[in-house]
């Protein structure tokens, strides 16, 4: 069971947290423009990286805020989490 | 009567005789036996037949490696199934049952298995069960009836098991001489430490054995050890528990025993505990698994692991045997020899190195124990005992064959074909294992987490390494923690100098291994060098494969004992490395768990929260039954005079439409949206146009996922210029929460916009029918009623009856209908004063199957029934709310091809053509008559018989089915023929809707 930090709360067990998905995937800002295959591409694609993957969490049974976690989708290694609100990176060194 | 006790030795308590039950025979321990000792003591050769040829079984090993006596252990619902002899703690009064054989392990009619042997070989059941495909069920009846281990228990199980979750520093995973040193290295720098062993005393290999460390005895430097452990209150000791996974983040899972080695009617409190254990640092110390030899008959009762042996004879007192051979290729075997030759049993060696062993070479040549050199035991003669051996010399070369020109009369033969470190835990947590070509083992390459292996486990077989690392790993991983560490010197010990392990895995014989007896690599399963050839020319080449053909290394030893020799006659087979060819996946759990601990507290009513509303108490006082709605509990009808669901449903729905229904819509999820933004927000969260609605209307909105298919749908009220009430589906409210907050903050964070669940804090009762608006008058409220003051979807706040309430006209039944807000605390008082109002009118009660019929004669869609994440509001007909002045949440989708096809699934009703309520889920086609497999054009989503219409009704979905009214199709009922039935649209009552705008 992973162990996450919640920038707000500190850390704790991957039981309180919900999963989101890969961090950084921006809605377009006008989606009438897309070809049906740019907005497939928005929809369903995801990068699915052997290695780091900057990813959202939801501290759900706790604060309720969503927050980025840098994982190793290989060890499960957690580099770090980070706020979204401001864009800021609380990760270690 | 124990014929194989020793007088005197062991740690077992002679004073405390222990009377116990073996497949239904009497018999007599002492307290501190195993059942397996207990059983080797009374003399008792034959616990098991094996899996496949059924061949007699005895006990092999004295702990969790143990293949072949796995026991039934206990009566009715307190009996575990498929415990290991060998880990059972001997209590009064235990009942225990061999698992295998029929009509007993004794005597088994099934083992004629072994008669017919070749052909059950490698791949038997792929190849045997598979034709006529038609005679399956035939063959599984027979396989799981033959292959059964335990049985488990039918009843419920009486007994309590927990789980607790643990926080330390160090976590230290085995109790032997490295874990010992390394608890006392950490616990004295004042770390956190927990140390936990399977065992129901500390000290692993150490107890009983004859050697010193520093200037005491061992046993007496166990006793000091254990002592300063327990006087330190950051240490906490926990026997009897097996740490059986090693999970991410340094997350421990520990089976801990509490009860189970009691006789049962001492049993009180928790039976068996599961420990989640969140450490810091982990030091692994679990020691290591002897190997046995893969040699003809090798699986004889009375062929045993020389460690077994000793662990017997020195902790328990019983000696397996009064004529031993012991056959080894290294030296550690030669204790054993030396163990049964104090206990009085004469012993030969048969080492298979022609140079002998080192020191203990010595000791054991003072011993008067005679050696053959250079010698290997070729074949165990006996089936039922063993009677003695063959033996062959061998020059060491890699031939399949050798002559056997020696016979040794024996009733033992003590094996060891060198040390596998229990690498287990180690490989759960990630990290890989090296092949160390020196002691010939896997041993534990770099750690993948805060973890550190030491000892046995760690391939150093000296007690003095073993000690060594134990203290140091102890410091490392307390300083790692940040304390400091003091310097504790390593106890002296003598150690002699050793002979190298010689390789030897599969045993040369006086045939190939496909003519001679089989050499047994997987006891349990039966699996044999010939098995692993045969899969090997088959074409199998790796070594997963190689285990999945052969069941090399499955069952409830997972290999445990011959998992590594039989990775080493795969890597001879394919002319490889034994690294090359490697190890297959550890997995937890290290030993087999029981269910029970892993559910915990979690089971009857403690299984999963219960959500009540606040009138929950008088639904029940009614008699309704509760329906289960997520964790709701919801009243699902109430009937009268012995009604059935159908009577009262009946009932229910006429007095909803003919005079007053009351019902608790409390469950719906309630949402506060205000903010700055709301209304921009909302505008893109809902398919309607949210800023046109006026302050105090409701409207019905839809969302959408991004892909476009219907996520939750409900009314929603707006109350402010910035200030909305949105409701949704009673099983989306905490997920619709969830998504909303995740928009706010993960994509419009710009955006100032506050969400607040109100679902519990106010319930809602809805009023339902002609009647309702007379009996609010007569509650007394503050507001006019009428339908020009008061219209179809207007929100007011008002008092009604004194209280402050919220009051929505809204309608999920198509009557004319009233919804109360009210907090929660007065919702009770609120219901009973409708109840007393509307009884001149009849009020009935009804509940969610009422709701349900009274909203499909209406065609409204139950978000989740009739939608299943597929279907677009366009599916539903829903075009009318979707805006198409601005952007919303999949929008976009609505327009992709696959969107647009004609051909989709559309909402229409039903009519079946006589008076049968097609069931839920039903599938339609088009031709009853057509070649299997019928192709499919749609299935029935909600179904119900309709008293008010007088003839059933369902809602379906239907390829294209809106331009198709009037069309006869078919329902496929299982076990009739096709029913035809008319496409009709999905609205069967009012279909102007002109009821609820009265």
């Amino acid at each position: 069971m992973l162990l996450i930090e919640c920038p707000w709360c500190g850390e704790r067990a991957e039981t309180e947290f919900s999963y989101g998905g890969e961090a950084g995937i921006a809605r377009p800002p006008d989606p009438d423009v897309l070809s049906d295959a740019e907005w497939a591409d928005y929809l369903f694609n995801r990068s699915n990286p052997r290695g780091a993957h900057r990813e959202l969490w939801n501290h759900a049974q706790g604060c309720r805020r969503w927050f980025g976690v840098e994982r190793d989708t290989v060890t499960y290694r957690i580099a770090g989490s980070f706020r979204l609100s401001d864009g800021s990176d609380n990760r270690e060194g | 009567m124990q014929p194989q006790r020793l007088p005197t030795g062991g740690r077992i308590d002679r004073s405390k005789p222990l009377s116990f039950r073996f497949d239904g025979r009497k018999l007599e321990g002492y307290a501190g036996d195993t059942l397996a000792s207990a059983l080797l003591a009374n003399g008792v050769s034959i616990v098991g037949r094996s899996f496949k040829l059924r061949r007699p079984r005895g006990i092999v090993g004295s702990g969790a490696e143990e293949p072949n006596a796995i026991m039934q252990i206990g009566k009715g619902a307190h009996a575990q199934p498929n415990l290991r002899a060998t880990q059972v703690e001997l209590y009064e009064g235990l009942v225990a049952r061999t698992t295998k054989g029929w009509p007993g392990a004794r005597f088994d009619l099934g083992a004629i298995n072994d008669i017919f042997g070749k052909v059950f070989s490698a791949g038997f059941y792929y190849k045997t069960f598979m034709r006529p495909k038609s005679w399956w069920h035939l063959y599984e009846r027979f396989i799981r009836a033959s292959a059964g281990f335990g049985r488990a228990p039918t009843e419920t199980d009486p007994d309590h098991y927990e789980h607790r979750n643990a926080h330390c520093d160090v976590l230290i995973a085995g109790g032997g001489p490295a874990g010992l040193s390394a608890a006392l290295a950490a616990g004295r720098a004042g770390a956190r430490v927990i140390l936990a062993d399977e065992q129901d005393e500390f000290g692993g290999s150490l107890a009983g054995a004859k050697r010193n460390i520093g200037d005491a005895p061992a046993d007496e430097w166990l006793r000091r050890t254990v002592e300063s452990l327990a006087a330190l209150d950051n240490v906490t000791l926990l026997p009897r528990s097996t740490v059986f996974g090693y999970y991410d983040h340094n997350f421990l899972a520990i089976a801990e025993r509490c009860t189970d080695h009691l006789p049962e009617a001492d049993r009180a409190g928790v039976r068996q505990r599961l420990w989640r254990v969140r450490a810091k640092q982990v030091v692994l110390a679990q020691g290591a698994f002897e190997r046995p030899l893969a040699f003809c008959n090798n699986d004889r009762p009375g062929v045993m692991l020389a460690s077994a042996v000793s662990q017997y004879i020195r902790r328990y007192a019983v000696r397996p045997g009064r004529r031993a051979v012991v056959f080894t290729n290294n030296d550690s075997a030669y204790e054993t020899a030396i163990d049964l030759a104090e206990a009085g049993s004469s012993v030969v060696i048969v080492d298979s190195r022609a140079d002998g062993a080192g020191s203990l070479g010595e000791r054991a040549a003072k011993a008067g124990i005679s050696v053959i050199a250079g010698h290997i035991v070729t074949d165990v003669v006996g089936r039922r005992r063993v009677r003695g051996v063959r033996v062959a010399g061998w020059s060491g070369n890699p031939s399949y064959l050798v002559e056997s020109s020696i016979h040794i009369d024996c009733d033992l033969v003590a094996v060891s074909g060198g040390w596998s470190p229990a690498v287990h835990l180690h490989s759960h947590a990630g990290g890989r294992n090296a092949w160390d070509t020196e002691r010939h083992c896997f041993v534990p390459g770099e750690a993948a987490q805060a973890n550190v292996s030491a000892g046995a486990c760690n391939g150093k077989w000296s007690l003095r390494e073993c000690l060594r690392e134990g203290i140091e790993s102890g410091r490392a991983a307390a300083s790692r923690c940040g304390f400091e560490a003091p310097e504790i010197d390593t106890p002296s010990t003598s150690e002699g100098h050793y002979n190298p392990l010689q390789p030897l895995w599969r045993v040369p014989a006086d045939a190939e291994p496909e003519r001679c007896p089989k050499q047994f690599l997987d006891f349990q399963n039966d699996t044999s060098v010939a098995d692993i050839r045969l899969a090997v020319r088959e074409g199998y080449r790796n070594v997963e494969h190689v285990k999945r053909y052969t069941a090399l290394g499955f069952g409830t030893d997972q290999g445990k004992l011959g998992n590594i020799i039989g990775m080493a006659v795969l890597a001879e087979c394919l002319g490889k490395s034994i690294p090359e060819v490697g190890t297959t996946t550890f997995r937890p759990a290290y030993t087999p768990v029981a269910f029970a601990v892993g559910a915990g507290e979690s089971v009857g009513d403690l299984y999963d929260p219960v959500r009540k509303t606040a009138v929950h108490e008088w639904h029940v006082a009614a008699g309704a039954p509760m329906e289960n709605v997520g964790q709701w509990h919801r009243p699902w009808y109430f009937p009268r005079d012995g009604e059935d669901l159908h009577a009262a449903v009946a009932r229910e729905c006429v007095a909803a439409r003919q005079s007053l229904g009351i019902m608790d819509a409390s469950t719906l999820g309630k949402i506060d949206a205000r903010g700055r933004d709301v209304v921009e927000f909302l505008e893109r969260i809902y398919t309607h146009n949210v800023g046109k609605m006026k302050i105090g209307r409701c409207a019905y909105g839809i969302m959408l996922g991004e892909d476009g298919m219907v996520m939750d749908d409900g009314v929603m009220a707006r109350l402010g210029e910035q200030r909305f009430y949105l409701t949704t589906t009673t099983g989306g409210a905490a997920n619709v929460l969830a998504w909303l907050e995740a928009w706010l903050q993960t994509e419009w964070p710009e955006l100032e916009v506050f969400l607040t669940s109100l679902t519990d804090h106010f319930s809602t009762i809805a009023m339902v029918g002609p009647n309702s608006r007379r009996v609010l008058e007569r509650i007394g409220c503050t507001i006019d009623l009428d339908k020009d003051s008061f219209p179809f979807m207007a929100v007011r706040d008002a008092e009604l009856g004194g209280y402050p309430v919220q009051l929505f006209r809204v309608s999920f039944s198509g009557e004319l209908a009233f919804e109360i807000n009210i907090d929660s605390g007065s919702a009770l008082e609120m219901w009973k004063t409708v109840m007393a109002a509307g009884e001149e009118f009849g009020v009935t009660p009804y509940g969610t199957e009422t709701m349900h019929v009274l909203r499909a004669e209406k065609g409204f869609v139950i978000v989740g029934q009739d939608t299943d994440g597929s279907v677009t509001p366009v599916d539903l007909g829903m075009n009318w709310l979707l805006s198409k002045d601005k952007d919303f949440l999949g929008k976009r989708s609505l327009a992709r091809p696959d969107c647009l096809r004609s051909d989709r699934k559309q909402l229409v009703g039903l009519l079946s053509s006589d008076n049968t309520v097609l069931p839920e889920g039903t599938q339609l086609v088009e031709a009853p008559g057509a070649p299997v497999p019928v192709p499919m054009c749609g299935h029935v989503t909600s179904s119900y018989m309709s008293a008010c219409l007088g003839h059933p009704i369902a809602l379906a979905l239907v390829a294209g089915g809106r331009a198709r009214k009037g069309e006869t199709i078919y329902a496929a009922l299982p076990g009739r023929e096709p029913l035809p039935v008319t496409i009709a649209a999905p609205v069967f009552y009012d279909p102007k809707g002109e009821r609820q705008h009265v």
